[in-house]
Order: C-alpha cells, then structure tokens, then sequence
C-alpha cells in the first residue's frame, strides 16, 4: 500500500493525541490553569490535528460530513462517530482542569475510553481488510492500542507506565511483523486463485495490460522502498519504543526528558506506519504479478 | 438513506452519423455520435458488413484521434536545412502553386522524376490514376513492403488471397489453421470469425513461433521456426499424397492438375502443352484422347501421359513424394517433430474427407455441367506476414493454396471463399505500364501481373524503368512496387535520379522503412555541389509524424471523420463472399484547421497541372473536389468508383454517374452491398451464375471462368529465360537465383536472411499489437496508456542462457547494426526466436508527445537491424532483402545474437528530438 | 446505504470466455468511450501526452503466462472489471454510503455526488475493479453500464453493456445469473465458469469460463497407401487413380 503522508500524519498523530487525552480524560495527571490549557491543548491538536490531516486523504473533502452516516457497517463511519463523541465528551473535564471548575470526571472517564474506542474503530478500518492480510488479523488493533497507550503514557509523564508501554508495544511490534509476515500465504491468495487458472498450471504476468501508471498501482501496488524494510524496522522498534524507555529510565519524568522521549516515540510511530502501508500486500498485486 | 434515483435512459447523442473508420485499414462501418456538434461517441455499426457492430480497441478510441494534439493545422513550407525543422505557414493557394512549380516542368521533361508513392492509401485508384496521368512509372502504395507475396501468391496459383480477396468460410468450417497471423488488416472480420469457431467448438490451429493472440486461444500451437513454413507445408502435402488424401476430383476438375506439361526440349519446355488452337488440353478418360480443357461432360485424366509428356498432377506426384519432404526429413528444420506434422496431416485429411458436408443448392459449371448439390470440406486457412515477409514467402504462399487445393477446400462450403471482385485469373489483370512519354500520359496503369519477361518494366538498355526498380529481373512480379527501395534508390541514383519524392500517408523516416537511421540521413544527404541528393520532397500527412521533418512541403490532411473518401471496388473494396460490398466516408465534422481532403488537393493539383481526366477542355478542373470525383468521374463508361445507387439511383454496379449517389450512401449507412445470387455463392470461379453476375456487376466484361495454376506457366517462362531461352535474357548473375525462386511448382528454399547468419543464431520477429496501428497509434491518448513501450520478449532458452532478470537490458546485433532494449521473458515462443511489438518506439518529440515519453526513451524499433540490401554476393552485387519474386520486403529473415547488458533507463540508438511543427500536446480536449 | 440489500432478484453480470479472448483491449477502449460521456464524472486522463500518463479505466485486460506440467506454455489474456460481487467489501466499508449494491438487479454502483474520495473502497475490493479518477476526486468503477442495459432511447439488442457489444469475438456474455436458464447461466453451468479468489467471500456474481483443454488431436494417423521407395511413382499413380 502507498504510504500516503496524510495517512501516515493522520493516524501517528491522532494515536499520539487521543492517547494523551485518555489520560489527561481519566485524571492520571493533574494540570491546572495554563498548564492544563497547553496539555489539553496538546491532546486536541494532535488527536484533531491528525484527523485532519485524513481528509488531506479525500479527493472531495468538502463532502467529509458524508462520512458519518454509515456507523452501521462501515468503520471508517464509526470512527468519524467516535472521534467526535470523543472529542465533545472531553471539553468539561479540559475546562474544569483549566479554569480550576473542579467539575465531575465522569465524562472524563468515559472520554478516556471513548479515546481507545476511537482508536480501536480507526485500527478496524485496516483490520477488517481481508484484501491486505498483513492488516487483516486481531494484531493490528492491539498495535494501534499499544501504540497509542505508550504514547499517551509517554506524553503523561508516567514512568513506569511509559516503560511498560514500551515493553508491551515492542512485543506487540515485533509479534506483529512475525504474524504479519506470514499472513498473505496463509489467506491463501495467489495468481492461481486470482486468475482461476491454477488448475492448468503455474501462473505469471505476461503482459500486465496497461504500460502507463494507474490508481491500482500507485494506491496498492507500492513496492518502491521495501528493500529498506529491516532497517526501518530496527529503527521503527528502536524509536518507538526502546530509546523513549531509556530516556524516561534515565532521566526521569523530566519535561525535557518527556518532550525528547515522545518525540522519539512519534518518529518511530511514523516509521512503524510507513513500514504498515508499505509492507502492506493488498492481493489486487497478484493481478500484475507483484505484490 | 434510499438508494440514489438514476436516470436509466439519458439521451445518448444529439445525432448520429454514420461513416467508415479508418484509424486502420479495416474499414469498419460507424456510428459517430454527437453532443452540440462534437464528436461525443463513436461505436461499431450493426447493419455494416465488416464489422457487423462491433469496433477494435482502436476504432472505439476515435475520439482521441480526431482530437489528437498531434493534427497538422496548416501548410507547411520548409524554410532551414532539410530536417531542422524551420518551417513557415503558407496559405493553400502558394503551397499549390509552389507544388505546381515544381512538378509542372518534369512533367513536360522527364514526368520519371517525379516519385509518387503512397502507403497506407484507401484511394489507389485514384491516386493510381492521377500519377498516370501526370505520365510517370514511378508510383506505388505500400504492398511491396506489406504483403505482396500474399496477394501475388495467391492471384498467380488461385486468382485471389486472403484478407480483401477472401476469407474463411466461417459458419461452416470446422478446423481452421492459420500461419503466421497477429492481427491483419481483417481485424473485425477475424476476430468476429474466430468468436464463432469458439461458440461452435469448432477447432482452430496456430502456426507461429509466437503464442499470443488468435494464437493464445488455439487449440493447437506449432512453435515453428520463422521462414520455414514452405517446409511444413509441403511435408503436409506430402502425408497427403503419401495417404492418397487428395480431392482427385477436385483436382481434375478445377484445376491445372490435368494439363499436359511440354516435355520437348527448347523454348517450349516445361510451358503448358497447347493444341493446334493455341489451348490447353487435357486426356478424357473416357477416351484416351485429347479433349478440351473446358469440354462438356470431359472426365480429365490426371494420369495421362500423351506423346511423352504428362501431366501437372505427375510432376507434383514426384516432386511432393519425394524423401526429401518426409516429415522426419524437415522436423529439424521447422521445430516442429515428425510425430505432430503426421498428426497435423491426419487432422486436416480427417475433416476434409470424413467430416465433408454439401448444400442442397443446385448449380451449373462453366463447361455446362450440372451438379445437383454444392459439396464441401470443411477445413479452412488464413496466413499473413509471417508467411508473407519472409523472401521465400511467394512460393511459401503457393504452398498454402496447393495445400487447399490438394484437400479440395478452396470456394467450396466450409473452406475459403472468395470475396467479389475476387476470384479474378492474372490473365484479368492488366500487365504493367512504364513508359514515360514528356506531357503525355502512360498508357495504362503502373502495377500489374506479369505473364513473361517481354512484361517486364524494363528500359530499351534493359535496366529498370521504375525508380523502385519493380517488375525487374531482380523482382519480375512485384505487383505493389517496391515502397521499401524507394528512398534508397533514390538516393543512390540506381538506377537514375528523380527530382521530387512525393509521399502520401506513409511515415518512411520511421517504422515504414529498413535501415531508418541510413533513411533518416538519405533524406538529408546533400551531393558535392551542396544540393540535396533527392532534390525536393512533398508529403501529405495528417499528423505530426517523424516524416513530416523531412519534408520541403507538407500538404496536411484532413482527419477521418472530416473528409469524403472512397472504398471502391476498383481498388480494395469492403465485399464478403455472399456481396460484394463499397462504401463511403464523409465530413461528420467540419475541419477546425486550415487542413484539407488530400484527394480534393490531388485533383486540384491535377487540374493545375492540367493532366488529362481532371481537366475541362478549357482548362478548369474537372471535379469540385473529391465527392465530386467519386460521384462522377467513370473508368469506364457506367463504371465509376461506387457501385451502388447509379444512373436513376436503382442501377448497380453499372450505370451513368447519379448525383444524388453520396447522399445516398450516407443515407444507407455508408456503404452499398450487391448481394451474390444462391445458386452463385461456391465453385465461383467455375460457376455460371457467378461469372454472369459479375459480369452484370461490372466486375469482368466477359466471363473469366479458369483452372487454379498449380504449376505455373509465367513462372516457368521466367525459368526458362534463366535457362538462357528466349529473346529476352536476363544478366547472367540472376540466372541462378532465378531458377530457384521462379520454380513453377510450389517449392521450399532457405531465405535469404539464413546466407551470413553465421553468429546470428537467433530469429527476431515483430508482431502487430491488435490495439495500435503502425506509428499513428502513439498519438492517441487512450491507446498509449495501453501500450507506450515496448519489450524484447526473450524465449526461456536465450533468457536463461545469457542470465537475464527483470529490468535488463540486451544489446542486440544483426549483420547491419546494433540496437540495446529492454527485455521481458516469455515461455510460449519458439526457443530461437525473440520478438517486439511493432512501431511503439517513437522520435522524440514526434507526435506531440513529450520528448520523455516512454515510447521515445525506453521504446525502439527493430528496423534499424533490418538492411533494405542483402550482404555483397560473391560478385560483389547487394541484392535488396527482398522475396526475389514480387520484391516483397523480408522484414521476418532477420537474424540476430544477442547479450544481457544489465539494468538501463533508455533504448539505443537515441535520436534527437524531432522538431516540433505543433505544439507540444497538454490536456486532452 | 453500505449495507448489503440481501439476495437481489436479479443478479446481472458478465460471463468473460478465456478461451475465446485475444486479448484486443477492445472493451477497455469501448467502455472508457462510453463511460467518458456517460454515467457520472468523466474518466479523466492525466498528463496524457506527457512522459507519465495515467487514466481512469473501468475495464483493464491482462495477459498471462501458463506453464502445464507438460505441454507449452500458454498465454491466457484476462480482462478485469468490476464483478458485482454479491458480498461486495466495497460496499461495506464505505462511510458515506456513495458505494451500493441495488437492490433490483444487483449492480455495484457509486453514488459520485457523495462519494468523498476516501478510496476505502478500492482498498477493500480484491479485484482492484475501482479507480479513483484524480480530477474529479471519486471513485469510479464499472456499472454494468446501468445507463446502457436499460436505456429506452437505444435499440433493444444494444442495451448491453459497451464492452459487451463492442467484443469482437464475443467472449463478453451479459446477463442475469439469478435466471438459471439465462445464457450466461447456462454458459457458466457448460463451461464451468469460476469465480475468481473465492477465498475473500465476496461471492462474485461475474463468471469467467476457463480455456479449454489444448494440444494434439488424436485422429488415427495416415496410412501410406503403399511403400513408395518399394513400388515406385507409378504404382502410386495406379492405385491412386484406380481409387478415382
Ligand atoms: N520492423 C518492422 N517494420 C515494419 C513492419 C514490420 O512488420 N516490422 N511492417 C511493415 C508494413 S507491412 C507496413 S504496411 C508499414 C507501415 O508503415 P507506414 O506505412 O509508415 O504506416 P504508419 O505508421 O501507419 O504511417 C502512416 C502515416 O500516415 C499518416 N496518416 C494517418 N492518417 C492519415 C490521414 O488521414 N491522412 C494522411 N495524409 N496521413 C495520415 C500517419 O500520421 C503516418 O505518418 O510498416 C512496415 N514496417
Ligand atoms: N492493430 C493493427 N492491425 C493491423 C496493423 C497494425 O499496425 N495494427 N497493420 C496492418 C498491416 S499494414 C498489415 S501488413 C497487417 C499484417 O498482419 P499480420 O500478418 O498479422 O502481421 P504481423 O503482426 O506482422 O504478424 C506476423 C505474424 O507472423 C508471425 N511470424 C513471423 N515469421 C513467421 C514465420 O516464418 N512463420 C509463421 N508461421 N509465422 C511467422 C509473427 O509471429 C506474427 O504473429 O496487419 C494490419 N492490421
Ligand atoms: S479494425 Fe478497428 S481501427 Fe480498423 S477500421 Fe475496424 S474499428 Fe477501425
Ligand atoms: S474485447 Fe473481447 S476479445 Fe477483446 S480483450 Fe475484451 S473480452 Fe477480450
Ligand atoms: S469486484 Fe470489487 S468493486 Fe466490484 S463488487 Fe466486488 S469488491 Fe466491489
Ligand atoms: S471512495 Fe467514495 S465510494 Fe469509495 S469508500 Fe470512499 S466515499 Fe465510499
Ligand atoms: S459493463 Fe460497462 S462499465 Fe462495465 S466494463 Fe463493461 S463497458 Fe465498462
Ligand atoms: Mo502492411
């Protein structure tokens, strides 16, 4: 799959930010007056920032609106939903923080979860694509959780739960890339099937139909850069996970230390996810004999 | 939400028009539909007889052609060195009148200076007619470097080919093998043909060394090695007689099998035996006796032996049963194992013999008899360039229709059919004319069927007459020219030197020639005193083709749909074998450039030149334009270039010119179809009903019933020349050659392009893609998404060989030149043989294109392997690489090695860009 | 509107003979003519004359390479276009509802006034049977050419999709899968029509009828009349023409 920048931004950031403000919703920090501005503030931007950088996505973003009516059967839908949700349910906690209100947290509460709903509902719009078996398995929303987890502990300055984030999310990393590796054979798809000509024999691209580009292969046929893939991994497990553990380990909950950690985390996030799409094989691939 | 409200049945167009398409040279029928007065939809039409409705990948892209950013917008006069591309817009009137200028004083010198030669040209016979009028024997189309071998072959043995002449019969057949066929000029028709083989499960059998295509969907595949189809063929035949499979009464009665061949030593010898009256003869077993080749009721003896001589069906006898054709003795050769030519052989006898069919449909024969039914054997053929441009490809194709002949399945249910005017002897056509008269017209038309050498077009000092050097010793039947000689002639003065070249529709600067790189500098070549050594050039072209740089005048055309033309029957019509067929096409659009009809400016010039037929006594022209002409003008009287709709608007085929003919034709869809009667639809060569009918339908002014030539008189008169008999000798250097190739039974011999192939150990083909004509493709934006580069496709054994990947580059070498191109692996090829796709490789900046498309970076050509001259003989002469019979260009005897050279991003030879005579294309319209 | 309607009374669709296609791109040039002025936003070509071409297509034809165990290799063209599946994914993930399945007859179709351009939809689609064109910024696909097959101002045998009625050797059948008496039922049911890529469930409604079987026929090989070397010309010449 083409990693897009608007996709990678969009779904980094978002992570970053709705995380965040599930802690900042759930209470685990206590900021007050500006401080609690700027956290919030910091939490908004990155989870509405990121959203928006979706519709960058959108060949008619002025339509976006339409993308909320489909909660029924389309995650993408739902997402729209509970991003929104999540967003309006968090605004009289901010406040309260901010201006001192001292109001319930109960919507907080619910806010935080609401956070890892929505993350879990823009995980599922990869998940549920049978067509990208890397995607299509239970793996990837523990992934996007874990990251968003992390990120959010990172962000909150929570020691240790930060360090266990990073330890949880290198797991889920590295099962991730194991499972992921081995799930376009174990869907099964091949030229054969793809074709219906395996039953007279072995199957390769003659001619692929078209010389000139196309949205198929710009969109789901991106094998540009892949070779670099075990680098990136490295990098990706080490940036978003490993250094900001150490970070924290050694520095403590710093804020320069904290600021450091998370950005490192966001770097390697942004690897993670060039590295998702890019090593993502979508089986329209099997067509022109590449995948 | 509900689902959305669609409009199911928007209007489709504001009006539709109905013309022929020509983005290439099928003539489909139709329907361009319009939106406020522009082109919004072009589909097939139902009713047409081509194409019954349906429309190739490229007609349906119309659109994008009479678009196309490409289009020539004005008159063009060259004003930097030739090739520069400095050119001025002049107005119609001085383009004229400098064309005039240049043209008026040879005509009344030496009108041989003046080249005419037209390519890929609907309108032969008029612009056949033109140049002979202007008095020059320089004129041709583009046959000799297509397919003459084809339709020579096939008009010397049966009196017909395939394509325009004939066809399949479709419906009934039920094995149809085809040689060495990608696309052909029937695309529609085969395509439509193959489609109900596959509905009937009937079987279909490719011969090709490549598997793509009409091949990829037969049944059977025989990989064969290139240029040796004679071979296979002939081994078939020889399985036949072997079995004593061969349709003796076919033979017998329809063909030259019966016939007594002279046995006498001297100038007669191996000529057909003819009686006191000057006829042929046969033996009537019934009698022992000499009776009349055409006698009523005469049961001919293909055994006869009479006063030593014996008959044709004996000398094939001996010659086809011969060890040397035994299966076992040629699978080598072919690439094709002993076993499968058996098993070939078995399959056509199987279904020729034992699946024969008949109709009830009673007839009567030339000689007056009366046969109550019409049998049939359903095996059929069709071959083209594969068999035809080879320079063994002239008898390679009298090999295929001795092998229809010898199975009895030519004009007969199930078989080949002729399509009218076709069936049609040589004795039907006119011979060659070439002398140039200053001022005067030739006597009659340029091309022709050579029955001898006293035909041949030759000067008193017995060099050629014609600048191509056609109807030469070197190429006695070249009945389409040599376009392929054309320009090389010219600029070696061999055998004179012309001053003006005028070319219509034929991009010889590129994918029309051999050698472009050298054509590509003859063009531009200057001689000592600083003057360019083919002194002026005039071309018409629609586009901005690669040829277009390379001219000192450009006449630009009108595209397709904005013009009138002519599919005639007195040039190539659009008949089927149950009609014969013609038909039109007109401006659905008005031109929106200062471009016009390249015929109306063919008359015009003609009438400024004042040449006969196109001129009024007081010297105006003749024809308003071109519709006028094709209303008008009469070849003969009541024969003019349409059939339908004459004289009161009912007479067909004959009939005085009706002004309201174009309006009708455009009323009835665009074409006129004069429909064959029952009892005339088979054996039409021999059929009464049918010989009548063509007569009435101005197709012959006496019937024209005759014997298919297995053996072949013209040609052995030919040998008998090389054999040092007659008046008329040729040099002594051809004598050799010309008994080989001019053998009057069918006969096999290595092509040329195999002498110097030591090194060369592989055959490099091209194939035609069925969705891209020629160069003329590339300019259309649809078709270059398809197909906007092109690969060497290498056979597993080369590709393995030589450790070829992905993304690699070969340097390919032939004995005249070298070109580096990117490679692709394909299994289904025959393991000697490497192939492209023809003419995708562009100049840079041609066509409108940007100077990086991929056509013109990573695209190529293989003609710049391709030699117009064989390697120096012994003797030191160089020989065209021609069929050393019709001069038919060998495109298909080139051989090569070849190297892996790695990853590239660019083709070799890299030319520069052409300059550009439009602007660069942007969006589309 | 992305939920499924259920089983459609009728299911259109086109039965693709691999065994009768050559390969010409006919319908892939037919369809982007009709398509181009016809249902929805026209299929847009960018830098078409320019070194980097690309174009919305609904319909693409491919060629493939077979190789038997034994036997040579076989080339196999293969065109590719929406499939109508009957469990279309495409349908399912699209937040705005833009994509659907109608309810009548079974056609996926894209709604362009809301579609938004996500491309979730050609993410889904196994087939790669939807573009997006880039100028207008909506997916497009095939769609059966919904304005063709019902069309009252055509005649009635052209209300066939355009890549139907242009295929010059007939290998495109259109009709209704749901009728099992209907051609391309039958054909399906003859020929063995497959599905292609049953393993994603998108139960596609297009049926592709495979090549048939290829190679030698077994006809029982040609007896020579006589040994020839034996008995010479003219033994074959007497029996040959005794037998006349
Ligand atoms: N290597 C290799 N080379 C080959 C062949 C091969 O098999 N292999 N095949 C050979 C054969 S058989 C042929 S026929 C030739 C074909 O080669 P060409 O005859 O050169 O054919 P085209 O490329 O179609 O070019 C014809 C020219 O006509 C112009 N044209 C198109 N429409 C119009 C019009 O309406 N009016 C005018 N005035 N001009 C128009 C085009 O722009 C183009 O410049 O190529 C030959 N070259
Ligand atoms: N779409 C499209 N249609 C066209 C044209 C076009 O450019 N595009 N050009 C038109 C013109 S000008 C012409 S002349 C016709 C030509 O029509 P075709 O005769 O179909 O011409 P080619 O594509 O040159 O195909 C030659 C075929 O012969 C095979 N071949 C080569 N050598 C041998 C051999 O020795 N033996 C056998 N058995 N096969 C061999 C090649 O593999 C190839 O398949 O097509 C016409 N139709
Ligand atoms: S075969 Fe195609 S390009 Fe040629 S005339 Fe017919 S529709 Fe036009
Ligand atoms: S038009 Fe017909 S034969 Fe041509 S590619 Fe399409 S399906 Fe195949
Ligand atoms: S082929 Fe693709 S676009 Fe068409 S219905 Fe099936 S999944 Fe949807
Ligand atoms: S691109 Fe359009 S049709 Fe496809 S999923 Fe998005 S909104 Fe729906
Ligand atoms: S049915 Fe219509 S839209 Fe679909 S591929 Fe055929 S022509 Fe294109
Ligand atoms: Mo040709």
């Amino acid at each position: 799959m083409h990693p897009a920048p608007s996709v990678i931004l969009f779904t980094t950031l978002s992570g970053l930010g709705f995380g965040f403000l599930a802690f900042l919703g759930a209470g685990c920090l206590h900021p007050a007056s500006m401080t609690a501005f700027l956290l919030w503030g910091l939490g908004y931007a990155l989870a509405v920032g990121g959203l928006l950088f979706s519709t960058l996505h959108l060949g008619n973003p002025q339509r976006a609106w339409r993308a909320f009516s489909q909660w029924r059967t389309s995650w993408l839908s739902r997402e729209g939903w509970a991003s929104v949700v999540t967003l309006l349910l968090l605004p009289p906690v901010a406040l309260s923080d901010w201006l001192g209100l001292g109001w319930s947290r109960l919507p907080g509460m619910i806010g935080a979860a609401m956070c890892f709903v929505t993350i879990f509902t823009t995980s599922m719009i990869y998940a549920q694509l049978k067509t990208i078996p890397r995607w299509n398995h239970w793996i990837t929303p523990v992934l996007f959780l874990a990251f968003s987890g992390t990120g959010g502990a990172i962000l909150a300055g929570k020691v240790w739960l930060a360090v266990g984030g990073c330890v949880v999310l290198a797991a889920v990393l590295v099962a991730g890339w194991r499972i992921g590796d081995g799930r376009f054979e174990t869907v099964g798809a091949t030229m054969e099937s793809a074709t219906g000509l395996g039953s007279i024999g072995k199957v390769r691209v003659f001619e692929r139909g078209h010389t000139a580009g196309n949205y198929l292969l710009r969109e789901m046929i991106f094998v540009v850069g892949r070779k670099h893939a075990a680098r990136l991994r490295v990098i990706a497990l080490a940036l978003a996970a490993v250094v900001p553990a150490l970070i924290l380990l050694v520095a403590g909950p710093h804020p320069v230390a904290i600021a450091l950690a998370a950005l490192c985390h966001l770097i390697g996030a942004m690897a993670q996810r060039w590295l998702f799409f890019a090593e993502a094989e979508h089986v329209v691939g099997l067509y022109y004999g590449q995948r | 939400m509900s689902q959305p409200i669609l409009n199911l049945s928007p209007a489709v167009s504001d009006e539709v028009r109905k013309t022929t398409c020509y983005m290439c040279a099928c003539r489909c029928g139709i329907n361009v539909h319009l939106k406020s007065g522009k082109v919004s939809y072009i589909e097939g039409n139902r009713a047409h007889p081509v194409n019954k409705g349906v429309l190739c990948a490229k007609g349906a892209s119309g659109i994008m052609q009479v678009t196309a950013p490409s289009r020539l917008r004005a008159p063009l006069r060259r004003v930097g060195p030739r090739g520069s591309g400095a050119f001025e817009e002049i107005s119609w009137d001085e383009a004229l009148a400098l064309a005039v200028s240049w043209m008026k004083p040879l005509r009344e010198t030496a009108p041989e200076k003046l080249a005419f030669f037209t390519g890929r040209d609907q309108s032969q016979s008029l612009t056949g007619w033109w140049a002979q009028n202007f008095g020059t024997p320089n004129y041709a189309a583009h046959g000799g470097f297509c397919s003459v071998n084809m339709a020579a072959g096939g008009i010397y043995t049966i009196g017909g080919a395939f394509w325009e002449f004939g066809q399949p019969d479709w419906d009934r057949t039920k094995l149809f093998v085809m040689f060495g066929v990608a696309e052909d000029h029937d695309s529609n028709p085969i395509k439509i043909g193959l489609g109900k083989l596959k509905a009937r499960g009937a079987r279909v059998i490719g011969v090709n060394p490549i598997r793509t295509g009409y091949n990829a969907i037969a049944d059977d595949w025989l990989p064969i090695t290139p240029g040796t189809d004679g071979l296979l063929i002939l081994s078939l035949i020889h399985c036949l007689f072997e079995a004593g499979k061969i349709d003796l009464e076919y033979l017998a009665q329809w063909t030259n099998a019966p016939l007594l061949v002279n046995d006498t030593e001297g100038p007669e010898k191996g000529l057909i035996l003819k009686n006191a009256e000057s006829q042929p003869f046969v033996i009537d077993r019934r009698t022992g006796n000499p009776a009349p080749w055409d006698g009523k009721g005469v049961q001919p003896d293909l055994g006869a032996v009479w006063d030593g001589h014996r008959t044709v069906f004996q000398h094939m006898a001996e010659r086809y049963l011969s060890p040397d054709y035994a299966p076992e003795a040629v699978a080598d050769r072919c690439g094709i194992p002993a076993a499968r030519i058996r098993a070939l052989a078995a399959e056509l006898a199987d279904v020729a013999f034992n699946q024969s069919i008949e109709i009830a449909q009673a007839w009567t024969d030339f000689r007056g008899n009366r046969h109550e039914t019409m049998p049939g054997r359903p095996v059929s053929f069709h071959a083209m360039r594969g068999i035809s441009a080879h320079s063994n490809g002239f008898q390679t194709a009298r090999a295929l229709h001795l092998l229809q002949i010898v199975l009895g399945t030519v004009e007969v249910p199930g078989g080949y059919r002729f399509k009218p005017p076709y069936p049609k002897p040589v004795e039907a056509h006119p011979t060659p004319n070439f002398v140039a008269v200053p001022g005067k017209p030739l006597s009659g038309p340029h091309l022709g069927y050579v029955r001898g050498p006293e035909q041949l077009a030759l000067k008193p000092d017995g060099s050629p007459a014609r600048i191509d050097k056609a109807f030469s010793w070197e190429n006695p039947f070249s009945a389409h020219g040599l376009m392929h000689m054309l320009i090389p002639n010219a600029h070696a003065g061999d055998p004179y030197r012309i001053d003006t070249l005028f070319l219509y529709m034929a991009n010889m600067a590129w994918n029309s020639s051999m050698n472009t790189a050298k054509v590509m500098e003859m063009l531009t070549d200057k001689g000592p005193d600083g003057d360019y050594i083919i002194p002026r050039i005039i071309y018409s072209d629609a586009y901005a083709s690669e040829m277009v740089a390379y001219a000192d005048l450009i006449l630009p055309d009108t595209t397709y749909l904005e013009r009138h033309d002519c599919i005639s029957l007195l040039d190539r019509p659009i008949s089927e074998p149950d009609a014969a067929g013609d038909s039109i096409r007109w401006p659905v659009v008005e031109p929106d450039r200062d471009v016009r009809c390249f015929q109306t400016v063919l008359l015009d010039l003609g009438a400024r030149l004042g040449l006969p037929g196109m001129t009024n006594e007081d010297g105006s022209a003749k024809f308003r334009d071109y519709a006028d002409y094709i209303a008008n003008h009469q070849r003969r009287p009541g024969v003019g270039p349409l059939i339908g709709f004459r004289g009161n608007g009912e007479a067909e085929g004959r009939g005085a010119p009706n002004p309201d003919q174009m309006q009708r034709y455009i009323e009835s869809g665009g074409f006129y179809q004069a429909h064959v009667p029952e009892e005339a639809l088979f054996y039409k060569p021999w059929n009464q009903a049918y010989q009548d009918w063509a007569v009435a339908t101005s197709f012959y002014e006496t019937p024209q019933p005759y014997l298919f030539s297995i053996w072949s008189e013209p040609m052995r008169r030919f040998q008998l020349a090389a054999e040092g008999q007659g008046a008329i000798q040729p040099p002594d250097h051809m004598r050799a050659r010309l008994k080989q190739a001019m053998d009057p039974l069918p006969a096999w011999y290595p092509p040329f392009g195999d002498e110097g192939a030591e090194g060369y150990p592989i055959h490099a083909l091209t194939q035609r893609p069925m969705d891209m004509y020629h160069s003329w493709g590339t300019q259309n934006a649809w078709l270059r998404q398809i197909r906007g580069m092109n690969f060497l496709y290498l056979p597993t054994k080369v590709w393995e060989a030589h450790g070829f990947s992905d993304g690699d580059y070969a340097r390919v070498t032939s004995p005249n030149g070298e070109i580096t191109v990117p490679v692709a692996h394909m299994a289904a090829l025959n393991e000697n043989t490497i192939w492209t796709w023809n003419a995708i490789g562009k100049r840079k900046a041609a066509w409108a294109l940007d100077e990086g498309a991929s056509e013109a970076t990573e695209g190529f050509l293989l003609n710049h392997l391709i030699s117009e001259l064989l390697p120096e003989k012994d003797d030191g002469m160089r020989w065209s690489n021609s069929d050393p019979v019709t001069g038919q260009a060998a495109w298909f005897d080139l051989r090569v090695r070849v190297e892996r050279v790695g990853p590239r991003d660019h083709s070799e030879p890299a030319f520069g860009p052409v300059p550009r005579v439009v602007p660069k294309g942007e969006d589309r319209a | 509107m992305t939920m499924l309607p259920g089983p459609t009374p009728k299911k259109l669709g086109l039965a693709i003979d691999l065994d009768t296609c050559v390969g010409c791109n006919a319908c892939v040039t037919a369809c982007k003519g009709w398509n181009d002025q016809g249902y929805g936003a026209p299929l847009s070509d960018q830098n078409p004359y320019g070194s980097d071409p690309s174009g919305t297509f609904l319909n693409r034809v491919h060629s493939y390479e077979v190789q038997p165990p034994d036997g040579p290799a076989q080339v196999v063209n293969f065109p590719r276009s929406c499939l109508h599946c009957e469990a279309a994914p495409c349908v399912t993930v699209c937040p705005t509802g833009a994509s659907y399945k109608r309810a009548e007859d079974g056609i996926v179709l894209v709604n362009e006034d809301a579609c938004i351009g996500c491309g979730l939809c050609a993410w889904a689609c196994p087939y790669g049977a939807r573009e997006l064109d880039q100028a207008a910024g909506v997916m497009k696909k095939c769609t059966l050419c919904v304005d063709r097959i019902y069309n009252d101002n055509l005649p009635e045998v052209d209300r066939v999709p355009a890549c139907v009625r242009t295929c010059p050797t007939g290998a495109r059948h259109f009709g209704d899968f749901a009728d099992p008496n209907s051609n391309v039922s039958r054909l399906s049911a003859e020929r063995g029509g497959m599905e292609l890529m049953p393993e994603l469930g998108t139960m596609p409604v297009n049926r592709y009828l495979p090549p048939r079987e290829k190679g030698v026929e077994q006809t029982s090989p040609l007896a020579p009349l006589l040994d020839i070397r034996a008995t010479g010309l003219a033994g074959w010449l007497d029996l040959v023409l005794s037998r006349f």
